[in-house]
């Protein structure tokens, strides 16, 4: 019996059921593995009162591609859940600092492996972890630490998420992938942690059976939607693949 | 001659100085900023994996533009290359790697630092928010939690203090300092001198720190 292939038609049919208050989980760390065409959709087609996980807001390079930072300027966003919620250099001003200092937008901030472990932990059915991360520091006052032979850890609950949006190099049509290099990233546990995934992929999409199972990153059985990333202009790529390609 | 004028080692000097103290076989994180300077020390044969947050595991140099694989980059965004036997994990694998103590030293910058060995720097005394990326995993969990910072303030406020006044990163961690003025290592009671930069005096040294400086390892 065949299978049905995952592909869907576009990015605007790929994004269009996902309701208003949804969560959702933003692939990608500094340019790989961030899924900018769905991000693009979901501009477009307008869900509110979004939770938005991500590593990032972005917006800290010019020119800007889609980013949770443009969803929370169009008003979309209630929440974010990010390792970041101001940039690195204090000089720097990300667009998403000026909405969260008005009180536009409600953020919580964690480090970056905890970040990556609560999503992991949702995925793999663990609702809770204790981790060293952030002992001692303002993000654990009043929060529940154990000892745990003779050391101090800070309780974590897993983040799952309704929606996970990530890009990937390969797939076949079951959904199974393969990412390139530094696009994995936070996108395996991404997709893991979120009931609907959705996938940006770079290249054209395989019949299944044409990846090596053994070379296989992720089961398709924690993909959903696959959409393949036109050429620019039409695609988003990154920044300066898009300006190489004018 | 006020703090100011006072010069010391510059930034590559300082990356420098605590990469010669990276030894054979360490696996070796370093922060975005200063700190990456580090990979650029030659430190002869010694045999250094550099680990990248973002599962990037043994990258080696920064690639020029047009050379670069717009598919891979390190912590800071940089389009480095990899070096034989590298590999790619996702990044809760990358952060196993981290929590489980397998990395030798993280070398991070910071704001302040403190006689304890706690040091801040994630958020600003005002900002409602801040910049956690991987510090406080890395500073929680690695070997060793090597400081690049410069001595003073911009107004010439010293930065290695009895206490922190920022929000800290972690407590108790820090292990080597390396500021313009020289190399320092906190002891508790204040921090013990290593070197000193050249031109730079102990007198001058004591002037801008603010907690003691103990002559000697």
């Amino acid at each position: 019996m065949a299978q049905r292939s995952k592909q869907v038609a576009g990015f605007a049919a790929a994004v269009a059921d996902i309701p208003d208050g949804a969560v959702i989980a933003f692939g990608g760390f500094a340019g790989p593995g961030t899924p900018y065409n769905l991000t693009k959709a979901l501009l477009d087609q307008g869900a509110r009162r979004l939770t938005c996980i991500g590593n990032t807001t972005g917006g800290a390079h010019q020119p800007r591609l889609p980013d949770i930072g443009m969803l929370v300027e169009a008003g979309q966003v209630a929440k974010v859940v990010c390792s970041f919620t101001a940039a690195t250099r204090p000089t720097d001003v990300l667009p998403f600092t000026k909405y969260y200092e008005a009180g536009e937008v409600e953020a919580e901030l964690v480090p970056q492996g905890t970040l990556a472990e609560r999503l992991r932990a949702a995925g793999a059915g663990i609702p809770a972890f204790y981790t060293p991360a952030a002992v001692g520091t303002e993000l654990a006052e009043g929060r529940e630490t154990r000892v745990i032979n003779g050391r101090e850890y800070l309780l974590e609950y897993a983040l799952p998420c309704d929606v996970a949006f990530i890009r990937a190099w390969r797939a076949d049509a079951a959904g199974n992938l393969q990412f390139r290099l530094a696009q994995r990233n936070f996108c395996p546990l991404m997709a893991m942690a979120a009931k609907l995934t959705i996938v940006e992929v770079e290249e054209d999409i395989l019949p299944a059976g044409a990846l090596d199972p053994d070379q296989v990153h992720l089961s398709g059985i924690f993909v959903q939607r696959l959409v393949k990333v036109p050429p620019a202009p039409e695609g988003l790529w990154t920044v300066r693949r898009q300006e190489r390609a004018k | 001659m006020s703090a100011t004028d006072i010069k010391g080692w510059d930034r590559q000097q300082m990356a420098d100085r605590l990469a010669r103290e990276f030894q054979d076989g360490w696996i070796v994180n370093l922060g975005v900023g200063i700190p990456t300077l580090c990979s650029n020390t030659d430190i002869g044969d010694r045999d250094i994996l550099y680990h990248a947050e973002n599962g990037v595991i043994g990258y080696g140099p920064v690639l020029p533009a047009g050379e670069e694989d717009l598919h891979l980059v390190n912590a800071g965004g940089q389009n480095v290359s990899l070096r034989p036997g590298a590999a790619i994990v996702h990044h809760a694998d990358s952060f196993g790697i981290i929590r489980s103590g397998r990395i030798d030293v993280t070398v991070m910058g910071a704001y302040e630092v403190s006689a304890g060995g706690d040091f801040a720097n994630w958020k600003v005394g005002r900002a409602k928010g801040g910049g956690i990326g991987g510090a406080m995993d890395l500073a929680a969990c690695a070997k060793r939690v090597f400081i690049i910072l410069e001595h003073t303030t911009r107004k010439g406020e010293p930065r290695l203090v009895p206490q922190c006044s920022l929000p800290v990163t972690a407590r108790g961690v820090v292990t080597l300092v390396a500021t313009n003025y020289g190399l320092f290592a906190p002891t508790g009671e204040g921090f013990a001198v290593i070197e000193l930069a050249p031109g730079i005096s102990l007198d001058a040294a004591r002037a801008a720190t603010g907690a003691p400086l103990m002559e000697g390892r």
